[in-house]
């Protein structure tokens, strides 16, 4: 029950959160709207029983990609001219819609097999087995720490001043 | 009771703001910010997939967690990529950005 209301209240801020961010004229308030959307996307991690991903999530998103987009801001004086949208506003707004239109259709249309174990709580220790263990996605990890070394590379080269 | 259909409609909504952000933004920097929903609505939705399809395995946390990895790369390369392109040209106005426009 309690599970419930957190996460009708959490999606009723996340949803408000990310209209604001579409609608707002200010890009900079927009962008600390769309970090009220990722604190409420933690929360409804915390409600799916997701504790490490939630936690990952206030650290990843919340701290380190929220601050790199707000220094973005600052760094391009764009924010005189505000959040302007293009010409295309309505066009954009129906497809929006028809896709939303769709994926409902197909949410609720899917007979889901859902299952009633209990999930796995705390899951840090479990993620940690399914990451490095045996047949799990070690490969994977290595690969995505080389694609971070990647990024920041090209990024440095990209950004410095020539 | 909240179940998995609820999850998904969430992340279907949130997906969908992003999606109207993305194609109707004009600043380079807003349409940054609406990938960021879209990628957190799609990760809303392997994790309730994970959480109600299969409880016991945490492949969708995994996945979700790798979705987290690229979009701190993508925003990375993104913002050094509109900093170039400021300075280079002095807007970030993706409507005037069509150099290799035909």
């Amino acid at each position: 029950m309690a599970l419930s209301i957190g996460f009708w209240i959490l999606a009723i801020i996340a949803v408000g959160a990310a209209l604001t961010v579409v609608l707002l004229k200010d890009i900079f308030r927009a962008a600390l709207c769309m970090v009220l959307t990722l604190v409420a996307v933690a929360g409804i991690y915390v409600t799916l029983s997701a504790d490490f991903l939630a936690g990952v999530q206030v650290i990843v998103y919340v701290g380190a990609i929220s601050i790199l987009l707000i220094i973005g801001i600052m760094l391009t004086r764009e924010v005189q001219q505000g959040n302007p949208t293009n010409k295309f506003r309505i066009p954009a707004f129906l497809v929006a819609l028809v896709f939303f239109g769709v994926m409902c259709f197909v949410f609720l249309g899917t007979p889901w097999q859902q299952s009633g174990a209990t999930p796995v709580t705390p899951t840090t220790g479990a993620l940690a087995d399914k990451l490095f263990g045996e047949d799990g996605f070690m490969l994977t990890v290595e690969i995505a720490g080389v694609l971070l070394l990647a990024a920041v590379i090209g990024a440095i080269a990209m950004a410095r001043e020539k | 009771m909240v179940g998995l259909e609820h999850y998904l409609l969430l992340s279907a909504v949130l997906f969908s703001i992003g999606l109207y952000g993305v194609l109707a933004k004009r600043n380079a920097i807003a349409i940054l910010l609406c990938i960021e929903i879209m990628l957190n609505a799609v990760n809303i939705a392997l994790v309730g997939f994970s959480r109600y399809i299969t409880p016991t395995e945490l492949t969708g946390q995994v996945f979700a967690l790798f979705i987290i990895v690229v979009a701190a790369a993508e925003t990375a390369i993104g913002l050094a990529i509109i900093i170039t392109i400021y300075r280079s040209r002095g807007s970030i106005d993706a409507t005037k950005i069509d150099l290799m426009k035909w």
